[in-house]
């Protein structure tokens, strides 16, 4: 066969671009770029209701993602929620009266724990909790309290 | 009333001896698959004419299938004011849908009716038992390096499809209609998990690449060598892959998707 070289090259070219189509879905349209392994420690904080927070859910601080839940569990002795969480090792200033909160980010949207720095000298180190913690405001909840609220000033 | 039960008895177990045959006929060419591997030139030559011949047709249709996304979805989102999650709309429902099964159709259309046709043929003009006068086994030497052919393209022209309707997308979204563009793919990022979704997909193209391959040889294998036959045998195989794509997709979605 003549043309057999340009075949080849045709077929050399198209399997190219297939396997540039999967590197292409792989790094630019999925989250396996931000898979990389960085270096985490761990910290648990215990809230009275965690709210819809997931396991893979954001930590941030300041609006920046530092880490993400890896568990959550019930303490069947306090009743609390233990949210165990993975933050890049490369953030290891934050100090030990961090307040933990549960945002939703929007409205409607997904919920993240926020960290919010307090001012002591020592800082948070693996395996350490955070004392301070403020629970997710439940919107059907805070709805019933302002109906209930304002039937009470009606009366 | 007899002859209604005797016709559909007749039927009924015919259509059981066809599938017993094309199961027999797997299994002959996932044996000659080896021999293939000795002879990767006509590995080569079929990936011409199934994978190379088919990409013009599936990088298009891919384009404006994600620039058709784009647009409705840009409307539908824009109702809730939530412009910024199309990106997510168009990936998830190009990696997760529409790539494999669009693509798994024009395949049967493109690759699959022109394999069956050619086989048809080849049986019709008695070159397959002329092959086997000659001591060559047709199915290791025609029909085996094809199978493999098209399972080794049906997930490479799925990632370029939707790899391709992604970028479709962006191009109604962000450039027509104004989306963000930092939202349009940092959205995407964070919601399309690479092990659920992109591994997924590529199982499930690979599944459609060797259902309709297949199909498609076996329909050429088996025709009533005549023009009409073969005729015949090109609409079953066009049919029957649709067909069959669209209900494995249905089973391995609710298989793959099910459990969140």
């Amino acid at each position: 066969m003549q043309h057999t070289s340009t075949q080849d090259t045709l077929v050399g070219l198209f399997v190219a671009a297939g396997i540039a189509g999967l590197f292409f879905l792989s790094f630019q349209a999925s989250n396996l770029s931000s898979f990389t392994q960085k270096d985490t420690y761990t910290v648990t904080a215990r809230f009275d209701n965690s709210g819809g927070l997931k396991i893979k859910s954001p930590v941030s601080a300041a609006g920046v993602k530092i880490g993400q839940v890896s568990n959550i569990s019930f303490d069947p002795k306090t009743y609390q929620s233990v949210v165990v969480m993975q933050i890049e090792a490369q953030y290891n200033t934050l100090p030990d009266d961090t307040t933990a909160s549960v945002f939703t980010a929007g409205l409607l949207g997904e919920q993240y724990v926020s960290l919010e720095p307090g001012g002591s000298e020592t800082f948070l180190k693996d395996h350490s909790a955070i004392d301070i913690t403020q629970p997710a405001i439940i919107l059907e909840k805070a709805i019933g309290q302002f109906l209930f609220k304002a039937a009470e000033e009606k009366k | 009333m007899i002859q209604f039960l005797q016709n559909l008895g007749k039927t009924t177990r015919a259509s059981f001896t066809k599938l017993g045959r094309a199961t027999f006929f797997l299994l002959q060419v996932l044996a000659g698959i080896f021999s293939v591997l000795l002879r990767p030139r006509l590995l080569l030559n079929q990936l011409y004419s199934v994978g190379v011949l088919s990409f013009l047709i599936i990088t298009i249709s891919g384009l404006f299938v994600g620039m058709v996304l784009g647009l409705q979805g840009y409307y539908i989102l824009s109702d809730f004011g939530a412009e910024a999650t199309l990106g997510v709309m168009v990936a998830a429902s190009l990696v997760r849908e529409l790539g494999p099964v669009v693509s798994a159709l024009l395949f049967a259309g493109r690759a699959g009716s022109a394999l069956t046709a050619e086989i048809g043929l080849m049986k019709a003009t008695e070159q397959l038992s002329g092959m086997e006068m000659m001591a060559v086994d047709p199915i290791r030497r025609i029909i085996s390096p094809r199978f493999l052919a098209g399972c080794l393209s049906m997930p490479l022209l799925t990632a370029l499809f939707s790899a391709v309707g992604i970028v479709g997308g962006h191009l109604t979204g962000c450039g027509l209609l104004g989306v963000d563009e930092g939202a349009y793919w940092s959205q995407m990022q964070a919601s399309i998990d690479f092990r659920d979704d992109i591994i997924n997909g590529v199982i499930k193209s690979f599944v459609f690449g060797w259902a309709t391959t297949w199909i498609a040889l076996f329909e050429g294998y088996d025709a009533i060598p005549t023009s009409e036959g073969v005729s015949r045998a090109t609409t079953r195989t066009v049919v029957n892959s649709a067909f069959s794509i669209l209900g494995l997709d249905f089973i391995l979605t609710a298989l793959m998707f099910g459990d969140n």
